[in-house]
């Protein structure tokens, strides 16, 4: 039998000098890592950025200083001349415009067809829904060189091409299975209680993707909509080979590329990069959590 | 308010081979809160979800009050639920959460504002309207799910292990105040749970579910008290309710057990007709009474371990070779090795068929 006679709680003892110094060197490590990875964050940025520097370095220069030797990595002369050399060259104008509209337009298609099809596959099981998948990215797999000339056949007894449209048709069909991809694990990701409370609150189906869904994928949506827009945008293949007058602004760049002035090499690519970052940073917002709270 | 009443249901999730839930009748009445209890993967779940117009039964026929909705979609059937998750609208604010369903039915503004704030005032979300469900806790959380769910005046209210995802502490003063609202409010009320002590503690009724059936359905006091089988007694009450194997015996008018090892307790009369029978006899760890005197009614056990919890002690024994939990007062203590007799009285004991663990005696 135990006794059960309370013993008074122990007092703490003075004598701390038993304790080990506090080791100070985990602390030490995980400052040298915290510094390691800030360091490895500044060479990425520089790696990515320093190029499109210089770019634009070189499209604000004069051509007296383009053509100096040793290059000053600092601005020296601000001039605008090259780059409005450039635009007001033949077709550019009109290509970035094309290009625009077609980024907007392959944007548009590619979700308004995508978008549904990576619901259907977040949240139905369906017969063939593997295979389906599989079967997307195989869009993938054929060079754009292969699909170009029997696509230029088409269009040509079509009647649509060297159009805008035709180029959407081409950039949307190629951009779908990343979208399709994308916004199915999007649509994962919006928890199906949320859909199915807002069901039994007096939503239909439709009213609860609306309502719910629909906001609560919004960055991710944004996100793939990014994706496309950039991959219309800097698609140079199947634009030059299915136009000829309506050249999107790469196509148009690489086409006029080999007879051209320095100059207008920098301010063409200049000009290729700036929209595709401001579209980014458009959207960067949408990809941001929106309600302060992490989604994902 | 209405009475639900649930015929014959049977649900096969597609891909799967056993049924989720087996021609599985229940009636729900007029302001009934009943509890669906069971493990998981039991079909509790199911049967609330196909309630709810959620998942749509393979057979059988869901009524409530007077209208079959055993197909209507989920918005036409004039029910609210409270989900697991809480399934809040993150995107929402607090005050346009709990008016959601108002608003899909076209209810007048002031109307939703007066009663998001009746909601909030009983649920003591006032202070939070404002703000967005990530800036709640999750008890806020839920207390927002359940508002939205108690706004709507609907004719049932369904509860799908609503506190299962809050810490024990906040469990337990939510479970007292659901309990409250929904006897202030007086809808007809089910509600899914795994835990047996939300079971015994909200239930007007408790349906114990296992595999796809209903094993038993009875109010809380008499499922604790008079399992239907084996598998109730064990899954209810902590510790599980104490079986013990051995063989019904007796001669003349008398009908005994023998459990081995030369103890026997008395059986009631009507066991007469299993004689030379195994048998398992159930009891409860607080229905057993303890003593250090050998006594001549009670029966010899050695303590094995010995667990002080603070309002009682638990005593695990071995009583002729089978394990036997007693819950003892608080005060009583004993060591392992100790020598005790345990008084189970007839009344305590429930008999069951080892085979089928159905209930010998009809309760």
């Amino acid at each position: 039998m135990s006794t059960l006679v309370t013993q008074p709680a122990a007092a703490p003892r003075p004598e701390a000098a038993e304790l080990p110094p506090v080791d100070l060197a985990p602390l030490r490590r995980r400052r040298r890592r915290r510094a390691l990875l800030q360091l490895a964050c500044i060479a990425v940025t520089f790696f990515m950025g320093f190029p499109i520097y210089l770019i634009t370095l070189a499209a604000f220069s004069s051509r007296r200083t383009l053509n100096e030797f040793p290059k000053s990595l600092l601005p020296k002369e601000i001039s605008t001349d090259t780059m409005s050399a450039f635009l007001s060259s033949t077709g550019v104008v009109p290509a970035f415009l094309n290009s625009i509209v077609i980024g907007l337009g392959t944007l548009v298609l590619a979700l308004l067809v995508g978008a549904p099809a990576g619901y259907a596959i977040a949240r139905y099981f369906f017969r063939g829904r593997d295979p389906y998948q599989l079967f997307l990215l195989l869009t993938r797999a054929l060079p754009i060189v292969v699909l170009a000339v029997p696509l230029s056949q088409l269009f040509l007894t079509a009647g649509i091409y060297d159009t805008v449209p035709a180029v959407v048709l081409v950039h949307a069909a190629l951009s779908l299975p990343t979208t399709i991809l994308i916004t199915a694990s999007v649509f994962i990701a919006v928890p199906r209680d949320v859909e199915e409370a807002a069901q039994l609150f007096g939503c239909t189906r439709l009213a609860a993707f609306r309502r719910v869904v629909l906001p609560l994928a919004l960055p991710g949506v944004a996100a793939s909509a990014i994706f496309t827009f950039v991959l219309s945008w800097n698609e140079v293949l199947a634009a030059a080979v299915l136009t000829l007058n309506n050249r999107t602004l790469p196509a148009q760049v690489l086409v006029s590329l080999s007879d051209s002035p320095i100059a207008y090499r920098f301010a063409g690519g200049f000009a290729l990069v700036v929209p595709a970052l401001l579209f980014i940073l458009l959207m960067r917002r949408y990809l941001l959590n929106m309600w302060g709270s992490t989604l994902r | 308010m209405a009475e639900v009443r649930m015929r014959n249901l049977v649900k096969t999730y597609p891909g799967g081979s056993v049924r989720a839930t087996d021609e599985v009748s229940l009636d729900v009445a007029d302001g009934e809160f009943m509890v669906l209890l069971g493990p998981s993967g039991c079909g509790k779940t199911t049967l609330l979800r196909m309630v709810a117009g959620l998942e749509l039964p393979d057979e059988g026929q869901v009524v409530i009050g007077s209208r079959d909705v055993t197909y209507l979609p989920p918005r036409d059937r004039n029910l609210s639920m409270v989900f697991q998750s809480y399934a809040v609208f993150p995107h929402k604010r607090v005050r346009p959460n709990i008016g959601f369903g108002l608003r899909m039915r076209g209810v007048d503004r002031a109307e939703i504002d007066r009663k998001i704030d009746w909601a909030a005032e009983l649920l003591q979300l006032t202070p939070y309207l404002d703000r967005y469900p990530s800036q709640l806790s999750g008890g806020q959380r839920q207390r927002v799910a359940v508002a939205r769910a108690i706004v709507m005046d609907a004719d049932v209210l369904l509860m799908d292990e609503p506190l299962s995802n809050l810490d024990a502490l906040l469990r337990l003063s939510f479970r007292a105040e659901l309990k409250r609202l929904v006897g202030e409010i007086g809808t007809t009320t089910i509600y899914v749970t795994h835990d047996q002590v939300e079971a015994l503690s909200l239930g007007d009724r408790v349906a114990v579910m296992r595999e796809g059936r209903i094993v038993q359905c009875d109010n809380p006091i008499r499922v604790y008290d008079v399992p239907a089988s084996e598998f109730v007694g064990g899954f209810l009450g902590n510790p599980p309710m104490n079986f013990l194997s051995g063989t019904l015996a007796g001669t003349n008018g008398a009908v005994q057990v023998d459990l081995g090892a030369e103890e026997s307790l008395p059986a009631p009369a009507q066991l007469a007709q299993f004689r030379g029978k195994p048998v398992r006899v159930g009891v409860r760890a607080e229905a057993i009474g303890v003593s250090r005197e050998p006594r001549e009614d009670a029966a010899r056990c050695v303590v094995e371990v010995f667990e002080p919890l603070g309002a009682s002690v638990l005593i695990t024994a071995d009583l002729a070779g089978q394990r036997i939990k007693v819950q003892a007062p608080a005060s009583f203590r004993a060591e392992p090795g100790d020598e005790l007799w345990l008084v189970l009285a007839q009344d305590s004991l429930r008999w069951y068929d080892p085979d089928s663990g159905v209930a010998l005696i009809a309760a």
